[in-house]
């Protein structure tokens, strides 16, 4: 559905070919273009009117180089001025001198602040401390049970308290908070993590709350915990918790999913508070200090590749790998076994389009992006089905494969005899191809080449 | 070549970095001035329309999260309206405008499918923290109120308490829950669910599902799995699937909405948490790209905050009447 930023700068930039520099007349379809990236991104309507003007302004006059092309040029100023916005470096967290340090976490309904309170005690547990963890939500049915069950499942300290019978209310939120601190200092724990309510940031009863706590607490670090996914409202509602509690951190969440993340960008403006962490997935370990320089490229829609070779480096059997290319570059060629084998890895690093719109829409990519959207998932399903309902030797020999053969494997996989036709002739293609690539190198070579062609791009 | 221009850039841009932080704090802050106060500040102008006026509009639908492909359709072709109609002040562009949108939200509002065997099944599905669990709840209060017998399902066996969130809405709104242990299939459940609700001539079942990112095909693939369990037991079930959505959402809506489609077959949307400052624009992209109508909206934590949709209303909170 997006198109590439690149590419359009490539469009825009057609008639700019030839001439000498950057005028305010042939930049104007590119930043037009580059409006519409960025609003697709949700990245607030006034940040992107002032970031257009400055990027208008830094680029009108700039002669056209000759080893950059314009769009490259354009582009690498667009992104210096969203990571200068974000700043440049990884956040640092604040630790009072005299423990426990505070970290109250506040945020809307539903923008995983529990989820993100058990990660952030991993995390410090897994850098030597020593948290506790503690629920004031008193509000929402078994929000203190599922804190509960989170610092379970890390085996972190958690004050549970007893709410004898309380009515739910300001008191009662005191109360917990009071003496989860006072069990922290006695346990020994050097970290305390309030989980709080969701609350609307036009609730002026639970932001008094929110105020009343933070008095009481003194905390050291206040972080916002936002849903990657929200839009043009982000900065509202931040922009008032900001006001009211003064924020010390940003934490992002749901960044697993496919959503652009614009809403950084517009709530480090409003607050000028950094995006401490990232939140990657639902397990308590899915979680990472945010990297602005990597979230630029997401927002551009041109590939975070650094998150995928470390996605890579992760999932993947590297030795499996090896072995298949070898393989497949040899004279044997790579057996249906292989094929699936490979198939499989690939599914570990998630949905296809995911990973196809990490990759940058340059060199050997080119296009990929605009594809993932095409991209049918459960056609990658339907073929691992015909390979496995194909027998041992079927699958070292695909040439055995006859036509009552594959009678049996589309009944056997629910497929038809068309799509085992082929999938089957597609392996022989690609068999054929890899097996003079590796006599010739020619593949190798094309591949390398192309690589070369991309560095210019990196950052 | 690449370390000249950096170089040069690098020096034009430190005596200026101070100032385009400020500008940037500025510009934000202009937001907090409600997406009504503009619509108002443009609307009720009683000068001859022109293309600043639109313009401001356009500026205005963004801000609300329509997508700049869905607004520039819909400016264009107020637009074009404009002119053929010989629109005179801005309140009677409101007007246009108004109907424009309403068009776009109503010309989805079919007629949900009837139920030919009972129970209906009505599957919750969304990403996480739109609201599913409160919605659920409040939806069964709602079909109690209709005079009919309703029974939850707790099939989000993955998020820690979400089983006993659910039992808390149960008993608030006097139903019964039909559940398994944290961990357990959710298709297990859901079987469990519907032949007790058979059996018990049960009117309506609400199926609470798990959290999940779209672009997770496993988690997907198992609500295709639920469906298909529900099929076996109710021939046409699920008769609705419920795509939740947290009206603050921008542009990713979009492709959750696409998704979720594909793989679950959603027929509705509900927006949730409307009693916020976000108007859930993306509902209007949703249903112009998708053709989706919104059938429930959410307005609060408590039983009673949700309401059956109504494009009128929902228009004019948006616009700002």
């Amino acid at each position: 559905m997006f198109e590439n930023l690149s590419d359009k700068l490539q469009r825009a930039f057609k008639s700019l070919r030839g001439q000498g520099t950057i005028t305010e007349e042939n930049i104007g379809e590119a930043l037009r273009e580059i409006r519409v990236a960025l609003l697709e991104a949700d990245v607030n309507l006034n940040v992107v009117k002032d970031l257009i003007d400055h990027i208008r302004a830094r680029a009108v006059g700039q002669e056209v180089m000759t080893a950059l092309s314009p769009t490259e040029q354009v582009i690498k100023i667009v992104r210096d001025e969203l990571i200068a916005l974000l700043g440049k470096d990884t956040a640092r967290f604040k630790f009072a001198s005299q423990p426990p340090t505070v970290i109250l976490m506040a945020g809307l309904q539903g923008s995983g602040k529990t989820t993100t309170s058990g990660k952030l005690a991993a995390w410090l547990q897994k850098g030597g401390h020593r948290p506790m963890l503690v629920s004031v939500d008193v509000y929402r049915p078994a929000a203190r049970e599922q804190l509960k069950i989170v610092a379970k499942s890390i085996k972190a300290n958690l004050y549970e308290g007893d709410l004898k019978g309380e009515t739910a209310g300001t008191a009662l939120v005191e109360r917990l908070a009071k003496e989860a601190r006072r069990e922290a200092i006695i346990t020994g724990c050097d970290t305390l993590i309030v989980d709080t309510a969701g609350r609307l940031h036009i609730d002026e009863d639970l932001m008094d709350e929110m105020q009343r706590l933070k008095a009481l607490l003194n905390p050291q670090e206040i972080l916002f915990i936002a849903d990657a996914m929200t839009g043009q409202d982000a900065v509202r509602s931040a922009d008032e918790f900001h006001k009211r509690f003064s924020l010390t951190g940003i934490v992002l969440t749901k960044m697993d999913g496919d959503a652009r993340g614009g809403a950084a960008l517009s709530i480090r403006h409003v607050t000028g508070q950094p995006v401490k962490f990232i939140g990657m997935g639902e397990k308590p370990d899915a979680f990472e200090p945010f990297h602005p320089d990597r979230i630029v490229s997401r927002i551009l829609g041109m590939g975070d590749i650094m998150t995928l070779i470390e996605k890579a480096e992760e999932k993947l059997d590297r030795k499996k790998s090896e072995d298949f290319a070898k393989k497949a570059l040899s004279g044997d060629g790579f057996s249906l076994e292989d094929f699936r084998d490979q198939l499989r890895q690939i599914k570990k690093l998630g949905s296809l389009q995911s990973i196809m719109k990490m990759l940058p829409s340059v060199g050997p990519f080119q296009g990929i992006q605009q594809m993932a959207d095409q991209v049918d998932e459960s056609q990658f399903t339907r073929v691992e089905a015909i390979i496995n309902s194909m027998t041992k030797k079927e699958r070292a020999n695909h040439e055995i494969i006859s036509g009552s053969r594959r009678k049996r494997i589309a009944n056997g996989s629910g497929t038809s005899v068309q799509e085992v036709n082929q999938l089957l002739r597609q392996y022989a293609q690609m068999r054929k191809m890899f097996k003079s690539a590796g006599k010739g190198g020619m593949l190798q070579r094309k591949l390398m080449g192309s690589l070369g062609g991309m560095k210019g791009m990196g950052r | 070549m690449i370390q000249t221009l950096f170089g040069s850039l690098k020096e034009a841009e430190e005596p200026e970095k101070k100032g385009l932080f400020d500008r940037m704090r500025q510009a934000v802050s202009r937001t907090r001035e409600s997406l009504n106060d503009r619509i108002e500040g443009v609307l009720a102008m009683t000068r001859e329309v022109d293309e600043a006026a639109l313009e401001e509009l356009e500026m205005s639908l963004l801000a609300s999260d329509l997508g700049v492909a869905t607004t520039t359709e819909v400016v264009n072709a107020l637009r074009e309206h404009a002119k053929r109609q010989q629109i005179r002040d801005g309140a009677e562009l409101k007007d246009l405008l108004r109907a424009q949108l309403k068009a776009i939200l109503d010309e989805q509002q079919k007629p949900p499918k009837t139920v030919a065997i009972g129970p209906e099944v009505i599957l919750m599905v969304g990403v996480n923290g739109t609201g599913k669990t409160t919605t659920s709840g409040k939806l069964a209060a709602f079909y109690r109120a209709q005079g009919k017998t309703a029974m939850l399902c707790a099939a989000d066996t993955f998020r820690a308490a979400a089983i006993e969130q659910l039992e808390v809405w149960a008993e608030r709104s006097g139903v019964e829950i039909i559940k398994t242990r944290q961990g357990g299939d959710p298709s297990a459940a859901l079987y469990d669910a519907l032949q007790a609700a058979k059996a018990r001539a049960i009117d309506v079942l609400l199926v609470d599902t798990a959290g999940r990112l779209h672009t997770k095909n496993s988690l997907m693939a198992e609500l295709d799995k639920m469906r298909r369990t529900a099929q076996r037991l109710i021939p046409d079930a699920p008769h609705e699937v419920l795509l939740v959505m947290d009206a603050t959402t921008g542009q990713n809506g979009l492709q959750q909405a696409r998704l979720f489609t594909s793989f679950a077959g959603v027929t509705g949307i509900v927006l949730t948490k409307l009693d916020g400052t976000a108007k859930g624009g993306i509902a209007i992209a949703i249903a112009k790209e998708l053709n989706l109508p919104v059938r429930f909206v959410g307005t609060g934590e408590k039983l009673e905050n949700l309401l059956p949709f109504d494009s009128g209303a929902f228009v004019d909170s948006l616009l700002g009447a």
